[in-house]
């Protein structure tokens, strides 16, 4: 099992073909404290880039875009009740859906950990 | 558009070495939130007390020879009673432009300054206090000048903490009461303190000279009841409270009465006028204003955003959100918008379309968190 990121700071752990996704640390520290989730209904399809899910802090609502295409197949119920788990565990407890991926390029052309940890430093 | 160099207020550094979270507002660079987070500094708020930074908002006075005179000048420009505010009092009003239009929203206060008998203290937005000025200035009689309030700062203490922790530095503010000041003496520095503010809590706003400001923030901090409080918090506490905020809930195309303001304009000058914009006002206390601010309830969990669009439950639009968010002591989505007049009444059931799709919702009555204000 490896992790990827993307330049949306959408973590993906991939076992098999399916993708656990979330966002990243990175991304709840700028955020700041999460209030709401809405996650899709599992069965829906997404497609890379395009939009999966939205969090929204005090401050604002963010749109989560499809790190991978393909099809979600569970979501995190936790975070309807529980949105706050997104700053506590972003990269674990947290994650948001996992989903059943159709393209295993996609994921190849993600940033590994040291890429993405760069590309953060650069922002 | 062109850039300008954003403006710092006097306490700037003392945000950067907080570690605050600085951004741009209203022309200034203003720290939204400091490491705690607006989730923290609003229930900090609202449980002990909050020290905000509101330096940037313009302060300024309107001098004439006498109360009267300078109530008279003032009574051109406002909606609000001038004449009757006895000394130390504070109103609340706004100005409003020929149309019946909000330009801004403003304190007023009655000096009771030996000497400065005429004088009325004010305080409006940042963003719209170079507007202001113009405009009050074009409006005055001759025997009645304004000044622009120089090299001066303006703190606020909030939250049901606040008290106490000034009347330890000043023990004269516990005799103060809701809307009145105080002129006290904090460890030696001059400071002119309106017991009033912007969250719905008991308070103080504390108007110092800058060379004062980073001497008086520090002595406040130094109270372990009191911490530093952004404008990230500051908006959530506010929108609970139901109080407006310039340029979303109110601006120049919304009157008073729309604005469910009237209770800031006193009878007096409801039925005499004689104010700015007093036709529009006059007309929609007689026959009704078309609209109505409102404080809207989403059912769910999804806050409804600034621009939301509000319809009936068969989905013709009848509205607008114009403040919307989370409300952390609501423990709730909270909001604030236009709805037509006929869907203003508490416990309508309305729609929020919230990308794309209708959420149902409610109006109720404002505030969203009960007023604290000690009268």
């Amino acid at each position: 099992m490896s992790v990827k990121f993307s330049k949306d700071h959408e973590w993906v752990s991939l076992a098999g073909d399916i993708a656990t996704i979330g966002i990243t640390n990175h991304a709840q520290e700028q955020l700041g404290d999460v209030v709401f989730v809405e996650l899709p209904a599992v069965g829906k399809k997404v497609a890379k880039g395009g939009d999966a899910a939205v969090v929204e802090s005090v401050k604002a609502a963010s749109e989560v875009y499809a790190p991978v295409t393909g099809e979600v197949v569970e979501v995190n119920k936790e975070l309807e009740a529980d949105p706050a788990l997104v700053n506590r565990g972003a990269e674990g407890d947290g994650w948001f859906m996992k989903v059943k991926i159709s393209n295993p390029a996609e994921f190849s052309e993600l940033m590994d950990k040291a890429a993405y940890d760069k590309f953060v430093a650069s922002l | 558009m062109t850039e300008t160099a954003l403006k710092r207020t006097i306490l700037y550094d003392e945000h950067a070495a907080l570690g605050a979270k600085l951004v741009p507002f209203a022309g200034y660079e203003m720290p939204v939130q400091y490491p705690a987070g607006i989730l923290t500094e609003h229930n900090w708020t609202r449980s002990s007390a909050g020290l905000f930074d509101v330096s940037h908002m313009g302060q300024a006075f309107l001098v004439g020879p006498d109360h009267a005179s300078t109530a008279a000048a003032m009574e051109k420009l406002v909606p609000a009673d001038i004449a009757s505010l006895k000394p130390h009092q504070i109103r609340y009003s706004q100005f409003l432009n020929p149309e019946g239009g909000i330009l801004d929203d403003l304190m007023v206060t009655r000096s009771a300054y030996a000497g400065y008998e005429g004088w009325l203290y004010l305080v409006c937005n940042a963003a719209r206090k170079d507007d202001d000025f113009a405009h009050i200035e074009k409006n005055l009689p001759a025997n009645v000048k304004l000044q622009r309030g120089a090299d001066m700062a303006l703190v606020a203490l909030q939250g049901p903490k606040a008290e106490a922790a000034l009347a330890k530095l000043a023990p004269a503010v516990r005799d103060t009461p809701f809307m009145h000041y105080a002129a006290v003496s904090i460890d030696g520095i001059q400071a002119h303190v309106s017991r009033s503010g912007y969250t719905g809590e008991d308070g103080f706003e504390i108007s110092i000279s800058d060379k004062d400001a980073v001497r008086l923030w520090q002595l406040l901090l130094a109270n372990p009841d009191v911490k530093s409080v952004g404008l990230g918090a500051r908006d959530s506490l506010r929108l609970e409270a139901g109080l407006c905020l310039y340029g979303h809930d109110i601006d120049e195309t919304t009157s008073p009465v729309e604005a469910d303001l009237l209770w800031s304009i006193q009878k007096r000058r409801r039925t005499e006028g004689g104010f700015i914009g007093a036709a529009r006002v006059q007309k929609e206390i007689a026959s009704g204003a078309k609209r109505k601010r409102v404080g809207i309830k989403p059912e769910g969990r999804a806050p409804a955003r600034e621009g939301t669009v509000v319809t009936d439950t068969a989905g013709r639009q009848i509205g607008v959100i114009t403040s919307g968010g989370f409300g952390p002591t609501a423990n709730c989505p909270v909001a604030m918008g236009y709805v037509e007049t006929s869907f203003a009444k508490p416990g309508t059931a309305i729609q929020l379309i919230i990308r794309d799709k209708p959420m149902p919702a409610q109006i109720i009555t404002l505030p969203f968190v009960p007023h604290n204000y000690e009268r």
